[in-house]
């Protein structure tokens, strides 16, 4: 029982950009689950009143936070296109090899153009 | 019809434990999360300003608090059951895997009921 081989054999294969997708949907995953800690702690504080919410924007508009905030974004792009891509695999759509490292492109690009969109129009936001 | 094996239901003995049910529903939540991940997304950079008379009466007004408790209890489950998986996949020791299971699953219901906690009282509020 203790000898039963478990299931990613990650070190058995030679290592593809695909691979690096798969293990950074699971990797963002973990991202947005912190950011979703983030995002409940900045309702909470919402809802105690002015005084907390005061509170928590000083710490929201620190560096580090701010930072964490645009990791998060790029995260949920990722996680998003990467998401879609996962769905169509479901409905067995794209599933070929050259597909697969086609989408992989461009979930790539299209995730960081998102994030850096969503970036600039929330930098412009809060320059006004 | 079910697609387990009669030895696998005798046995009981599957890796994930409850066959294909637990991988249908990550992607049930993930096809609700997807629009609902963008509404919150251009919402929130739609937002006049972060101060927090804007930002209470964004969440307070119309079918907001409906979709902002929707958005936090899916991305709870969807956490909870993705978390799950990673979990099972890199952690091969019991005495951990069980705590980290536990901890994800407390952690995830945990973030449900405070996010909907602060909708509501923040909804609430602006009716009184």
């Amino acid at each position: 029982m203790a000898e039963r081989p478990l299931s990613p054999h990650v070190t058995v294969y030679r290592w593809g950009y695909t691979m690096t997708l798969s293990i950074l949907h699971r990797i963002t995953g973990i991202a947005l689950f912190l950011a979703l800690v983030g995002f409940i702690a900045w309702l909470t504080a919402a809802a105690m009143g002015p005084g907390a919410y005061a509170r928590a924007m000083i710490i929201m508009d620190s560096l580090p936070a701010e930072l964490l905030i645009a990791l998060a974004l790029l995260a949920l792009c990722f996680h998003f296109c990467n998401g879609l891509r996962h769905l169509a695999w479901d409905m067995g759509w794209g599933f070929e090899r050259a597909q697969a490292r086609r989408s992989a492109v461009v979930v790539i690009v299209v995730s960081v153009l998102a994030a850096a969109a969503v970036l600039y129009l929330l930098l412009r936001a809060g320059a006004a | 019809m079910s697609l387990r094996t009669p030895l696998a239901r005798v046995l009981n003995q599957g890796a994930a434990r409850d066959g294909v049910h637990h991988w249908l529903v990550q992607r049930v939540t993930a096809v609700a999360l997807a629009p609902l991940s963008v509404w919150l997304t251009l919402s929130l950079l739609r937002l006049p300003d972060r101060g927090y008379g804007a930002v209470t009466a964004w969440i307070g007004a119309g079918v907001h608090p409906v979709l902002l408790a929707l958005t936090v209890g899916l991305a709870a489950w969807h956490a909870w059951l993705g978390i799950q998986v990673v979990v099972e996949d890199y952690v091969a020791q019991p005495a951990l895997k069980a705590p980290l299971l536990l901890l994800s699953a407390f952690t995830n219901a945990l973030l449900v009921a405070s996010g909907v906690y602060a909708v509501l009282r923040i909804a609430l509020r602006s009716l009184a």
